[in-house]
């Protein structure tokens, strides 16, 4: 049985009280700065601006012409719906189930409490085989634990063999999209790096697209070839058969999940699915959403290890790293149900001007906004991750996408609730602010006073257009006129043109 | 019909004018405004932005508010599509969260009743065309709450094109957000900008003098960004647009100003 095994889940499943976060200093859920200086910096980039804005345009478009296809669409995103709201109701059933059928079939499981344990788990399996390199599949997973950092320092040298990670990995970049992660890179810049970092590049490398392409391939090529370890994360694992899934687009998946002898899979507990039936939800509504195809290009799936045929050691790695916290949430819950298919990132009217760097976690846009937090915990208003759920107009454009119907902007309402309550401890000016307005609001009496003092900001006001006002107000008037307050509010021309009609009005005392 | 007039704190404070555009185009329908002066604010900046506690005394003031006018009123209608769907859509669920289930079916009985002026005009009275005349260049903005929160989907346009005079131009990429959100404009003033920019470069494309919208707080915005430009182009609400005739364009001449 798992030498490794951890401990029954229970031990980190279904424990509201004790809630335990993501740790911080390991891996990649939360950035330096809050989201409103981080995104400063983002927007200085003119050409970040251009290559996200075309980049995103491109795939909204393709997204939104598959989806037409479908006349079953909202069904679908009804069942995916359903599928994972009945996952999350009963997680530990399942992955106890889904642990069953693995080591049935030859797998080994591994229980990982949090980042640094799923970390060391890895980098143990990965020294016990000898191996000094690996061959990585794209994963969200693995970058939010940060596990090539950990891979590196003890010795061991990770290539991620996706080419848009690739170009992360080689330009000492972060991935800014979850599906795209160099989507803030264009050609130009992939071909500086691929000739300053890629030792076997041809000297007359060109940013030709092909060539670039080409290029890529030829290097991973030998990686592919040579690695006895892979390593990848999972889209999907089934519960009733043990069998894991990775769907992708240039077949860099299926040679890593193919080739080595060894395969380790890291997935984050909520990817559980009940039966192999329900992918057929799945893999209608990811490949449309995600890339905007039909179907994705390679679809590989397992059940344990088959002798003779692809990696003979299989070992799965269950990861939690604040998955649970955000279950005990019974709004946020919700977030997890995400798929990674970055669909509300591209219809994101934040995202597509701040790119993904500027949400500081690798899960960056309207998911990552609400994701992120729950993961981490918010620690007061310096963290940066407290500021996410107010990175949001709230336009709604991503819960009109989100495959699995994920109400983002009412999580998001949720989660800034959640955020200044924590807050109330210690009130600051803002909460004093918005307490001292409520009040004057609540009272017709002190509302009509209010609009009345209002009114010396006639003074400021020049041809009547207010041009500046001292701070906070300043936050406005950076980039924007603002019209003088009216001679005359509206119920105070009501009262002097229809004040007879007194059926027309209550009284307006205070209460 | 009797209409209960819901002016917004914002539309009572800063722009009465697109308030009394409402009402002259409501009584020119031969319509009876009635205007409830105890009403303040539904709550929505403080729900918004995670004051939910502060926010409750708001919806149940607007809640009791309301539902007096009610009393003799058939409708009640905005000329916002924000406020209008925190009305229908949230009142009622701040209310359930806090426990308050008795407020919370009072609330969805007056948000039931409450209509964004484009939705009250086609859906409720079944008029487009409201005998408006304004000669004029004409962009559309459909602001996010009242397209995928109260889904008014057309319903602006036709009446739109049923003015006298107006000639209309699609605005590219209509359907993104200006930037403005509420709060967000003030704590992301930075991404909020970079939104605003793209939202004026669109509208200035199209070769418009006037953009409109059924938000006053959007177009707050939209014209705050295209006056500091010196844009040339006016923020007008779509209100004051249905107001003007022949005989008078508008109290402000239809621009969105008090």
């Amino acid at each position: 049985m798992t030498k490794t095994f951890l401990g029954y889940p229970t031990t980190f499943l279904g424990n509201a009280s004790g809630v335990s976060y993501a740790p911080p200093g390991v891996g990649r859920l939360r950035g330096d700065e809050t989201f409103p200086r981080a995104a400063r910096t983002a927007l200085a980039n003119g050409q970040l601006r251009r290559n996200l804005g075309a980049a995103t345009a491109t795939i909204r478009a393709k997204r939104a012409a598959v989806v037409s296809e479908l006349p079953d669409w909202e069904q679908l995103r009804d069942a995916g719906a359903a599928i994972k709201t009945d996952v999350m109701a009963r997680l530990p059933e399942l992955l106890t189930q889904l642990e069953t059928n693995v080591i049935a079939h030859g797998g080994q499981v591994h229980w990982a409490r949090d980042a640094a344990e799923a970390n060391r788990i890895v980098v143990d399996l990965v020294r016990a085989t000898g191996a000094t390199e690996v061959v990585k599949v794209k994963s969200m997973v693995t970058q939010e634990i940060g596990l090539n950092d950990a891979l590196e320092a003890a010795g061991i040298a990770p290539t991620e063999t996706d080419l848009a990670e690739l170009i992360v990995q080689l330009g000492h970049d972060r991935p800014s999209h979850i599906l795209v992660p160099a989507i803030h890179r264009n050609r130009a810049e992939i071909r500086d790096i691929f000739t300053r970092e890629m030792s076997d590049a041809p000297a007359d490398l060109t940013d030709d697209p092909r060539h670039l392409a080409m290029t890529a391939r030829a290097h991973l090529r030998r990686k592919f070839l040579a690695a006895t370890v892979g390593i990848s994360g999972a889209n999907f694992a089934i519960a009733e058969t043990g069998t894991l899934a990775v769907v992708e687009s240039e077949g860099n998946g299926r040679m890593c999940l193919t080739l080595p002898q060894t395969l380790i899979t890291v997935m984050g507990i909520e990817k559980v699915l009940p039966t192999w039936r329900d992918l057929e939800v799945f893999l209608q509504l990811l490949p449309r959403s995600s890339t905007g195809e039909r179907m994705n290009p390679y679809t590989s799936m397992w059940t344990g290890v088959t002798p003779g045929d692809g990696p003979q050691q299989f070992h799965l790695v269950l990861l939690d790293n604040g998955r649970t916290a955000a279950l005990s949430d019974d709004v946020g819950r919700a977030a997890l149900h995400c798929i990674r298919c970055s669909a509300c990132l591209n219809v994101c009217p934040i995202y597509e001007r701040t790119g993904g760097v500027a949400y500081g976690s690798v899960y960056p846009g309207p998911i990552g906004a609400i994701l992120s937090p729950q993961l981490t915990g918010m620690g007061g208003h310096h963290d940066p991750n407290a500021s996410l759920p107010f990175a949001s107009t709230l336009c709604g454009a991503c819960y009109e996408v989100c495959p699995v119907k994920i109400d983002i902007p009412s999580i998001l309402v949720h989660l800034r609730n959640r955020a200044v309550d924590q807050s109330r401890r210690r009130p600051g000016g803002q909460l004093m602010a918005m307490k001292f307005v409520g009040w004057v609001m609540r009272s017709p009496r002190r509302f009509a006073l209010a609009e009345r003092l209002t009114r010396v900001g006639r003074l400021l006001a020049v041809r009547g257009r207010i041009r500046a006002l001292p701070w906070p107000g300043s936050a406005w008037t950076s980039s924007r006129d603002l019209p003088a307050p009216p001679a005359k509010t509206f119920r105070e021309w009501w009262l002097e043109e229809r004040g007879h009609d007194s059926h027309d009005s209550h009284d307006g005392s205070d209460r | 019909m009797r209409i209960a007039l819901f002016v917004t704190c914002l539309g009572d404070a800063m722009f009465p004018g697109v308030n009394r555009a409402t009402v002259t185009v409501l009584e020119r329908l031969g319509h009876t405004v009635v205007f409830p002066a105890d009403q303040t604010c539904c709550g929505q900046m403080h729900l918004n932005t995670g004051y939910a506690r502060e926010a409750l005394p708001l919806v149940r003031h607007h809640v009791e508010t309301f539902e007096a006018a009610l009393q003799t009123c058939d409708a009640i209608v905005a000329p916002s599509g924000s406020c209008v769907a925190s009305v229908r859509h949230q009142h009622a669920s701040a209310a359930r969260d806090v426990g308050a289930n008795a407020l919370a079916g009072r609330a969805e009985a007056v948000g039931a009743c409450t209509y964004e002026l484009s939705e009250l005009l086609v859906d409720v009275l079944g008029v487009t065309d409201v005998g408006a005349y304004y000669p004029h260049r004409v962009t559309y903005h459909p602001t996010c709450h009242s397209l995928r929160l109260l889904h008014v989907n057309d319903k602006p346009l036709r009446l739109l094109r049923a003015v006298r005079g107006l000639d209309l131009v699609e605005l590219p990429a209509a359907e993104s957000c200006c930037g403005f959100g509420g709060t967000f404009a003030i704590k992301n003033p930075d991404v909020s900008t970079a939104m605003l920019a793209d939202k004026m470069s669109h509208v200035m494309s199209t070769g418009a003098e006037v953009c409109t919208a059924g938000d006053s707080s959007c177009l707050m915005h939209i014209g705050g960004g295209l006056s500091r430009l010196r844009a040339g182009v006016r923020a007008v609400h779509l209100a004051e647009i249905l107001a003007a005739t022949e005989v008078a364009t508008g109290p402000t001449g239809g621009a969105l100003t008090p």
